[in-house]
């Protein structure tokens, strides 16, 4: 992380690129400056759309399908990329300038081995031979602490996890030793437990190699543990341009300030006392998917008060979806029960009640793919108003402008769109009003604001929790981001391998003492302070041994 | 490997199963035809006592289903009747049919498949250039022209004008290896002028399919070549679709040949299926139509396979 060594490695002027789109181009990014020095580590962040993969991608000269460089300068030691032959920029890939994509499942190959992978830009470069490269890819997995670091490179990307796969992308991106890497949002797909040693790895390898870095993300507390310098970005312009501390410290810009703000939502109104009937109890649940396989839940107990939000927190695979699906009655479980209100519901959907079924909604991840891209808004929700409450003509109508209303979107605007005409946040914003078109007692809101960027997230929270208030509603908000359950939570629950490991309010939960496993979850989660991987690392090797490598 | 056995013996069973539901429609199918073997066989001017006669014989006038159950186990057992016409055996007849129709299917498979190959894998790396255009309105063409204008076409050429070619492909069970494959040159032709439009097509759009995947992407970054990229990273992904594709044209090659046997006289299945259907040769039309089947539903069953395993997580289970 040194800046010692100011040997400039890639500057780029007035980069301008253009994207086609509606049979004409479009500017993406209009006149952005970049310096780089030698091992030194930029940050580039943003909304969604701001530009940022496209600027990073740049720096190797490439453009996606679709996209052109139009303008500007790209330098990178001394070689002009704009002007350069195909063939040159070529030779550059993978041996000077490397590449770390976001999601490393779909970016390795799934027909060859890890090891193969990572030797074929060695051989294919004439740096080496195929032998030396799987000896050095072996020492590689070694020093960023891959489990089983002789054998794992043999095997197939299918056949290893997520995290694993995320750092053997770094040790490929290192196969020839270049002197940049781009890394494309290299944890946004990972659990907060795994990130971090994902980060740790990068950061290593970084200071091992003074390999030169632009690190793109969306999320501050990350850059702020990995970069040198921040570069904000914003519709394809630089908002503001600083280093790592003073960008942190003194913001200049409005919306640098405003991207800083985004975490200090925090519910405000207390919940109500509990009475004395939950309204959803989860009693002893244990469910599998198929006989022959282990439960993927076991004996799961927990209960949900009207007009509180109860988070649901653990890393993938941990059971907090499959929790949700005993619930809504998709998946019977073999053993326990789910009441509601007191009273028992069938375990399978389709021997509950229209009125079984109103009461329990769910809004999921992916809006996109959660409503009917050929209906009008209209439609999506007015079905839930017609199919439970036998709602009809004007006053369907009535209803539907006040729930337009209550998601704090125009009714005569948007009643007549299709969602492909909508943002992501307005999408969610639906999916929220489809829920309610029902008159739920209980939501269950599944990684509801998980693929949406900060600001938009926080506007979705806002409403929930305004809506939650006048409507007196029930959320089980499931999870696996810890800013966002200490934003809205009252109660909650923290899952592993499908057991419930510790709940409890709140305050109890985020307070020591915690369940070991809580503890982890807990202090892995990035904080906006420099020095917080530093330190974290420190009081884990103190506590003598490293966290456990995923497996 | 587990799942790899259980799942080699459901498409097995589910093979088995179709191909006895085929059997039971082309039995009903043949029955339902105005007429029987024994008024075929005795001609328009014998009387009915004789007809009955030799009904009775032949087991013609027991019920349908006895007589279907009579048939398949026959089949079983190797065993496809009588032809009505020499009074032969019928898998004795079929036996040296079915060897020419599958040597000459070989044959235009050995042509036509490293050729679609080749041409797809080029037209998918050289996309949009006068080349690619160039491969496919010309394979497209031959793919639209009916097959028996395509041999007469050849044969006009090859044989008539050039004489580099004979134009009858009247193979024996005794002629040498090099003579038959010069004699079936024009037929083994004309197929893969039929065939290689369909794979060459499926093999460049099952290429171009993948190249937009992250890991295609990701494989141009390495600083890959384009060549390197579409033989390495897509190839490899893309076998499924050809693979199945490459099949059902073998499938077609074997079943769908009629036409072409008949244009150059060659002594195949499908011509011996023609001549049965025109002597109304019943037995023998049954056993050819059930053999096609048979080949066909093998086929299909093999792509289906040899697709799932292409496919690297059942290969290499975690």
């Amino acid at each position: 992380m040194s800046t010692d060594s100011k040997e400039l490695l890639l500057e780029i002027t007035n980069l301008q690129i253009e994207g086609f789109s509606d049979e004409q181009w479009h500017q993406i990014v209009k006149g952005v400056d970049l310096t780089l020095h030698r091992g030194e580590v930029l940050g580039l962040i943003g909304e969604s759309g701001a530009g940022k993969s496209t600027i990073g991608i740049a720096a190797m000269g490439y453009a996606k399908p679709g996209c052109r460089i139009h303008g500007g300068s790209i330098r990178f030691d001394g070689m002009e990329l704009t002007t350069a032959s195909d063939e040159e920029k070529r030779k550059l890939r993978g041996s000077r300038i490397a590449y770390v994509a976001q999601s490393a499942a779909a970016s390795f190959n799934p027909a060859h081995t890890l090891i193969d992978q990572f030797s074929e830009t060695v051989v294919e470069h004439g740096i080496n031979s195929r032998e030396k490269a799987y000896e050095d890819a072996k020492e590689l997995y070694r020093k960023i602490r891959m489990p089983n670091p002789d054998d794992i490179g043999f095997r197939y990307p299918h056949q290893v996890s997520g995290g694993q796969l995320q750092r053997a992308m770094t040790a490929m991106a290192l196969s020839c030793r270049p002197d940049l890497i781009i890394f494309d949002e290299p944890t946004t797909a990972l659990d907060v437990t795994t990130q971090i040693e994902v980060l740790m790895t990068i950061r290593d390898i970084v200071e091992q190699f003074n390999t030169a870095a632009i690190y793109i993300t969306h999320d501050l507390a990350v850059v702020a543990q990995m970069a040198d310098h921040i570069k904000v970005l914003r519709y394809g312009e630089t908002v503001e341009d600083a280093d790592t501390r003073t960008m942190l410290s003194d913001p200049e810009e409005d919306y640098t300030k405003s991207l800083w703000a985004v975490r200090s939502f925090r519910k405000e109104v207390e919940a109500p006392a509990p009475e004395p009937t939950p309204i959803l109890r989860v009693e002893s649940v244990t469910a599998s998917y198929t006989r022959s396989l282990n439960p993927v839940l076991i004996d799961v107990d927990f209960e949900i008060h009207r007009g509180h939000t109860t988070a649901v927190v653990g890393e993938s695979g941990s059971g907090k979806s499959t929790t949700a699906r005993v619930i809504t009655g998709l998946l019977p479980p073999q053993k326990g029960a789910v009441f509601f209100d007191g009273a028992p519901l069938p375990p399978d959907y389709r021997k509950r009640s229209k009125d079984q079924l109103r009461q329990v909604q769910m809004i999921y991840q992916m809006a996109d793919t959660a409503v009917n891209p050929r209906h009008k808004i209209r439609d999506i929700v007015g079905r839930p108003l017609s199919f439970y409450l036998d709602m009809q003509g004007e006053e369907k109508e009535k209803r539907l402008r006040d729930l337009m209303e209550m998601i704090e979107m125009d009714p005569d605007l948007f009643l007549d769109r299709f969602p492909s005409e909508l943002s992501g946040g307005q999408k969610q914003r639906i999916c929220i009003a489809k829920a309610l078109a029902a008159e739920p007692a209980f939501i269950i809101c599944d990684e509801v604001t998980s693929a949406l960027d900060q600001l938009v997230a926080e506007g979705i929270l806002r409403l929930l929790d305004r809506l939650q208030q006048e409507l007196n509603l029930a959320y089980m908000f499931i999870t696996h981001d810890l800013a966002t359950v200490k934003a809205i939570a009252d109660e909650v629950i923290v899952m592993l391998e499908g057991k419930v490991v510790e709940q409890g309010s709140k305050t109890d939960i985020f307070a020591p003492p915690h369940h070991e496993y809580t503890e982890l979850l807990l202090s892995s989660v990035p904080e906006m302070d420099p020095d917080w991987m530093d330190r974290v690392i420190e009081e884990r090797e103190q506590k003598g041994g490293m966290i456990a490598a995923g497996n | 490997m587990n799942d790899i056995v259980r799942m080699l013996l459901q498409r097995l069973s589910l093979g088995v199963l179709t191909l006895f539901v085929v059997s039971l429609i082309i039995f009903l199918g043949v029955s339902l035809l105005p007429g029987d073997a024994a008024q075929a066989l005795l001609g328009q001017s014998a009387t009915e006592d004789t007809v009955n006669a030799l009904r009775k014989e032949m087991g013609l006038d027991k019920p349908p289903h006895i007589r279907y159950l009579h048939w398949l186990g026959g089949i079983l057992q190797g065993d496809f009747g009588v032809s009505i016409g020499n009074k032969r055996e019928i898998s004795e007849l079929i036996g040296g049919r079915f060897a020419n129709t599958l040597f000459l299917a070989l044959y235009a498979a050995f042509i036509a498949v490293p050729l679609a190959l080749v041409l797809g894998i080029l037209a998918a790396l050289y996309r949009n250039t006068w080349y690619d255009r160039t491969v496919n309105v010309t394979t497209l063409s031959s793919i639209s022209t009916p097959e028996f204008f395509v041999a007469y076409i050849l044969i006009l050429f090859f044989s008539v004008k050039w004489g580099w070619f004979p134009s009858l492909a009247n193979v024996t069970l005794d002629t040498p290896f090099l003579e038959r494959v010069y004699k079936t040159f024009l037929p083994a032709v004309t197929l893969t002028l039929v065939v290689v439009a369909h794979m060459m097509r499926m093999t460049r759009a099952a290429i171009i399919n993948l190249l937009a995947s992250p890991y295609i992407e990701m494989a141009a970054l390495k600083g890959m070549t384009r060549r390197r990229i579409i033989t390495h990273h897509a190839l490899p992904n893309a076998w499924a679709p050809i693979i199945n594709v490459i099949v059902l044209n073998l499938a077609y090659l074997i079943v769908g040949v009629v036409v072409v046997e008949v244009v150059f006289v060659y002594p195949g299945l499908g011509q011996l299926l023609v001549d049965s259907v025109q002597r109304r040769d019943l037995p023998v039309v049954q056993a050819c139509c059930l053999i096609f089947a048979a080949t066909f539903i093998l086929l299909n069953l093999i792509a289906d396979i040899l697709s799932i395993l292409t496919n690297p997580r059942l290969l290499h289970p975690k």
